[in-house]
């Protein structure tokens, strides 16, 4: 219980935190331009707009910074996000939610399956020490772990889209094709996702590999795996529930852990794919100069990791029954 | 003892440590081959890797060892002068940020309560804030980042997992006799941080600075890509940022995009069969256990 408290007292701190670095990060660079961007607005789009980039961005002649900041968090925890300068006058939360399931249904689903089958992989690898797949993978996801992510995608795009044409080159879907529950816009939706969604598990499977396979060799040496060998259980039974269950503890903290770079690298292979995710909205904010959608955008990004953490928080506990006892 | 042969026989024994892990050597002999492109990037370079003088889209061809770019520039070229940019960012972000997290989690570790108690609570919250999209955030306001600003926002955002590790392993050095009796005979406390705790901890700092390297070539090759660093200056991110901005790869001249992926991950490879030769150095478990196998059949 203890535990939990301190993780959801944790999870308000540093959703705390992000609000205020948003908060702060266009105040303090140089030239302040958020002042700049509303001089560049003003007289070329109506007074609404203009009021929506001072809710956006907390700008207000006549406040304080103090009270400015309150007003931001207050409208920001109403789901008040100002408009979008690109897709002008549609708010920010329409913009983030026509892109989120996209985001949703490829980082989401693929991360959590590099997840497990990493993690299965890593533990069978280290189960059969000296085995084959113990010698060869380790060295092979060292390596693919040094390249960029978006030249996975590249690379994939260039053999499996370009060369061979197995694959669409971009997008999330055939433009020409009308949105529908249809079997065939769905199969097209999944043929599109492919691609993407290969570079990102091949890029973060190594990592649940190499970490499960390390704390599994550690786990393996334990007492009380012997004990149960001794006790003659099936090897099947001993490698998943005795040993496998408790090295998925630290790895399930180091997913929390480099959650945030695999949402990293997911970006930029939605850049890549033009698929039309929150992290291809982000990069087309930034060059559209649109800073209240691209801010916004940080802010849920930043939030969508938080809550992936706390769960696996909460998977901890549950998995781990040391962690209820409070001691 | 004499200082020049601590220095003979620290360099011994990085040599035997080479030659005994072969991971480790290949990452060595790669990491001395780009430091020597990048101190002496003349020498690796035929062409001026900006003139746009030849035949744009040339293929391969003993001029052109990987083909000229859409604008007529050698390619090659090209890849060796970014070599420079590329080592420069890994070692000094791999170099400041082990600093910060040494510093900080040393701190929190030797001075305890409430110190220890608001260190740690900040590095876990920098930990996880995702810091790819804050970096582009940062540095879309600043229109492009230059060198030294890139170096400044990968710093920022690169020490925390750091110092949490180091964090750790200090806690488990701190009560340690051999630190207690340092303190009860009355050092101080830099003597007893700088001679005492941080030489058993080197391993890990050492793999601390190979990882945040790894980590600052990867974030700043993409930051570059998506046209966020300075795309005049000669990098691998910026030739993948042109190549991808001229079609590279639909256009018929894949090995313009290609090269420097590949590059980044040469010197990623580089910095990460270094760090796993450490992490089973400091961990002995992971060594692998065909050696002890066939000493076995032996016996």
């Amino acid at each position: 219980m203890k535990f939990l408290v301190r993780r959801v007292g944790f999870l308000l701190i540093a959703l705390w935190s992000a609000l205020t670095v948003n908060f702060f990060i266009p105040r303090l660079m140089p030239g302040n331009p958020a002042e700049s961007m509303m001089a560049k607005f003003h007289g070329h789009v109506n007074p609404g707009a203009i009021k929506a980039l001072e809710v956006a961005f907390g700008i207000n002649n006549h406040q304080s910074l103090i009270s400015s900041y309150f007003e931001y968090l207050n409208n920001t925890l109403h789901g008040n996000l100002g408009l979008s300068l690109s897709y002008f006058p549609i708010p920010v939360s329409t913009v983030i939610l026509r892109a989120l399931p996209w985001s949703l249904g490829l980082v989401g689903v693929s991360t959590i399956l590099g997840f497990v089958i990493g993690t299965a992989i890593g533990a069978i690898a280290a189960w059969r020490r000296g085995g084959l797949l113990d010698s060869v993978l380790p060295p092979v996801f060292i390596v693919i772990s040094a390249f960029p992510y978006f030249w996975i995608g590249l690379l994939s795009v260039w053999l499996f889209a370009l060369t061979l044409g197995w694959f669409p080159i971009l997008g999330g879907y055939t433009e020409t094709a009308t949105a529908s529950w249809s079997f065939s816009f769905i199969g097209d939706i999944l043929w599109h996702s492919v691609l993407p969604a290969f570079t990102i598990l091949l890029t973060s499977i190594g990592g649940w590999i190499l970490t499960m396979r390390n704390n599994m060799i550690t786990v393996v040496a334990e007492d009380y795996v012997k004990m149960a060998r001794a006790k003659g259980l099936k090897p099947r039974r001993i490698l998943w529930h005795y040993a496998g269950r408790n090295a998925l503890l630290p790895n399930l903290t180091g997913f929390a852990m480099s959650l945030g770079f695999v949402i990293s690298g997911a970006i930029l292979v939605e850049y890549v794919f033009n698929y039309p995710g929150l992290g291809f909205t982000l990069l087309q904010a930034v060059q559209n100069e649109d800073y209240p959608l691209m801010q916004s955008l940080f802010l849920l990004i930043t939030v969508a990791v938080l809550v992936a953490i706390f769960i696996s928080d909460i998977a901890t506990v549950i998995l781990d029954p040391r962690t209820r006892s409070g001691s | 003892m004499k200082p020049l042969s601590l220095v003979g026989r620290s360099l011994g024994s990085v040599y035997r440590f080479l030659r005994r892990d072969k991971k480790a050597m290949v990452g060595a002999i790669i990491l001395f081959v780009l430091l020597v492109i990048t101190a002496f990037p003349n020498w690796f370079t035929p062409d001026n890797p900006a003139a746009e003088i030849y035949t744009p889209g040339a293929g391969l061809s003993w001029a052109h060892p990987l083909g000229t770019t859409s604008f007529g520039q050698d390619v090659f070229s090209q890849l060796m002068a970014g070599t420079r940019q590329s080592v420069m960012i890994a070692l000094i972000v791999g170099f400041l940020s082990t600093f910060i997290s040494v510093a900080i989690g040393i701190t929190a570790a030797y001075t305890g309560g409430l110190v220890d108690d608001f260190l740690s609570l900040f590095t876990d919250v920098v930990l996880v804030i995702p810091t790819f999209p804050l970096i582009i955030v940062i540095t879309a306001y600043l229109k492009s980042a230059s060198f030294w600003l890139m170096v400044l926002v990968l710093v920022i955002t690169g020490w925390s997992y750091g110092a949490r590790q180091l964090r750790v392993q200090a806690l488990s050095l701190r009560n340690r006799d051999y630190l207690l009796a340092a303190k009860a005979r009355g050092e101080s406390s830099w003597y007893v941080i700088c001679v005492e705790l941080i030489p058993p901890m080197t391993s890990l700092i050492v793999a601390n600075f190979l990882s945040s390297a790894l980590y600052a070539v990867l974030t700043a090759a993409g930051l570059q890509f998506v046209g966020l660093g300075n795309i005049n200056t000669e990098s691998w991110g910026t030739m993948l940022y042109w190549a991808q901005n001229n079609e590279a790869l639909s256009i018929g001249m894949p090995l313009w995009a290609l090269a420097p992926g590949i590059a980044i991950a040469v010197l990623g490879s580089s910095f990460a069969l270094l760090n796993y030769a450490f992490d089973e150095i400091a961990n002995p478990a992971l060594r692998p256990v065909t050696t002890k196998r066939s000493k076995k059949a032996l016996a």
